[in-house]
């Protein structure tokens, strides 16, 4: 029998660009062209000042660890706890919730402010996750 | 909206609270609604307003033989109770409806007749919070609390005394499901949830309901109950997703809800004699005290561990024990909306001497939405 699967995301026309994006490697945010607003989650809009002309942008990848908590039960479908639920405040502004890889899910390891980037994980053939580990040096 | 011109005239909760194997959710709504019926020395046929949350109104409207002229469905998780005693109260003052009964029921432990909370894969949520993990309320609701405890120096130890404070005023409480004293070492020790927050930081899953009855305060006077008015009230939306918060530090919902409701009242922190701050989890008083003004964040954890709002204290906070001790369905706000109301009706197991003045504050989901209303027994 297969394993429990962890929740799929499913894309929307408003998303679509940020899961091509993941898929190629890519953390996408949008930046509004009137004010210059950062924001996420996606939206063909400005939630700032209301304008419809917004760009699709690269983002550096590199943040801080915010706050989190260690899930031990009960635990999602497609993980093991303990495991850390974070949220990841993006060099851009806006935060994202995220796990952290290459790192022991203990209160010792993840130490609020830590600085953080961007990896990817690939779920299937149509979704890759972005997830964040400690950044090198 | 001006000031005590609407009452609480009926007030009650379900029979049973606790584990009901023998109702559904649906009863438990009718259950509560014929209580508070009861209580108000009314007949169904007198109601002509009515509001409910999760349960649609044409639902329980229907299964209780209600024919209103007016409905609310407000739907924002556990402060919709909050938010319904406030639209009910501005269509009672705008001649839209005359007596509004409100319910909620949960057979939130038992699992009878209720629908399963599910989040679409397609839904924001489901794209950018469920694919991490998250997994119920436990998962979510406290994943702002480390970020706030750093920010104000904020202890483990005064996180665990919400819950030791609580479990004292559940002991009072016969109708509490946790009434045996507890330690802080004893939060300490229990089993891990989530970390930071452990078993004995976490609401109870309960099954239950309440419902009230509101009419205007003139009509008021002549129920068999002392009347209890509606001085202020307050409500706000911020986002479904604890990820998405302004900030950690303080929930803009709250201080929306809650400085609206206590302008509307025109008091100050100093006149509140009883507060009820929803506790689905025990990082939430904190926020509250701090978010509705009654003192700096960085005082609130010190305040609770010292015994400030302790039997005797000097702010008695959640008297029938709280989420975390007396009942928690999923929806906790309307247990909230009940003591409030007991304490102004001067009937509470225990009861705070003298009270005239309490203020409820609700939260729903994880910090999304809030509603803060202001009572009071004069008029």
């Amino acid at each position: 029998m297969a394993e429990p699967q962890r929740a799929r995301p499913k894309p929307t026309p408003e998303t679509q660009h940020f899961w091509d994006g993941a898929k190629a490697g890519e953390l996408r945010l949008q930046r509004c062209d009137a004010c210059a607003h950062v924001y996420f989650p996606p939206r063909p809009f400005c939630p700032s000042c209301a304008s419809r002309k917004v760009s699709v942008f690269k983002a550096s990848g590199k943040g801080f660890l915010y706050s989190y908590v260690i899930n031990h039960r009960p635990a999602a479908p497609g993980f093991t706890p303990p495991y850390a639920i974070a949220v990841v405040e993006l060099d851009e502004g806006p935060r994202m919730m995220s796990n952290i890889i290459d790192c022991p899910q203990t209160p010792e390891a993840l130490e609020l402010d830590m600085k953080l980037e961007v990896a990817f994980e690939a779920l299937d053939d149509k979704i890759t996750l972005p997830v964040f580990r400690p950044a090198k040096g | 909206m001006r000031r005590n011109q609407v009452a609480v005239v009926g007030a009650a909760e379900t029979t049973e609270l606790g584990v009901i194997p023998n109702a559904s959710q649906l009863q438990l709504h009718a259950d509560a609604a014929l209580n508070a019926i009861a209580d108000a020395g009314l007949k169904l046929s007198d109601i002509d307003g009515f509001a409910t949350a999760v349960e649609t109104p044409q639902q329980v409207c229907h299964y209780l033989g209600i024919k209103p002229t007016w409905v609310d469905g407000t739907s924002v998780g556990g402060c919709s109770f909050m938010l319904h005693v406030r639209h009910a109260a501005a269509a009672i003052e705008a001649g839209l409806c005359k007596t509004v009964l409100i319910t909620h029921a949960e057979s939130g432990k038992s699992m009878i007749g209720k629908a399963p909370r599910s989040i679409p894969a397609d839904s924001l949520q489901g794209q950018f919070e469920a694919p991490y993990g998250v997994y119920g309320p436990p998962s979510m609701f406290p994943i702002p609390v480390l970020r706030f405890m750093k920010t104000y120096g904020i202890t483990h130890e005064q996180l665990a005394s919400v819950a030791v404070v609580q479990r004292e005023w559940a002991a009072k409480n016969p109708r509490a499901m946790m009434k045996d004293p507890i330690t802080v070492a004893d939060v300490l020790n229990s089993r891990m949830i989530a970390y930071p927050f452990r078993l004995l930081q976490c609401c109870l899953v309960t099954d239950g309901g309440g419902a009230l009855i509101l009419t205007s305060a003139d009509r008021a006077k002549d129920f068999p109950r002392k009347p209890v008015y509606i001085m202020g009230t307050g409500e706000s939306v911020e986002t479904p997703m604890v990820s998405q918060m302004e900030t950690f530090n303080s929930s803009r919902a709250f201080k929306t809800a809650g400085p609206l409701a206590f302008k509307e009242a025109g008091i100050g922190h100093g006149d509140v004699d009883h507060l009820m701050i929803y506790d689905a989890f025990a990082h939430l008083p904190l926020f509250g005290l701090g978010d509705l003004g009654f003192m700096p964040h960085e005082e609130t954890g010190r305040f609770i561990a010292d015994g400030n709002t302790r039997p005797g204290g000097k702010l008695p906070l959640n008297t029938n024990g709280g989420g975390l001790s007396y009942m928690h369905s999923g929806m906790y706000g309307m247990y909230a909306l009940q003591e409030s109301v007991r304490q102004m009706r001067g009937i509470a197991p225990a009861q705070v001497p003298n009270a005239t003045i309490s203020v409820c504050h609700g939260v729903g989901g994880m910090f999304a939405a809030s509603g803060t209303i202001v009572f009071t027994n004069e008029r």
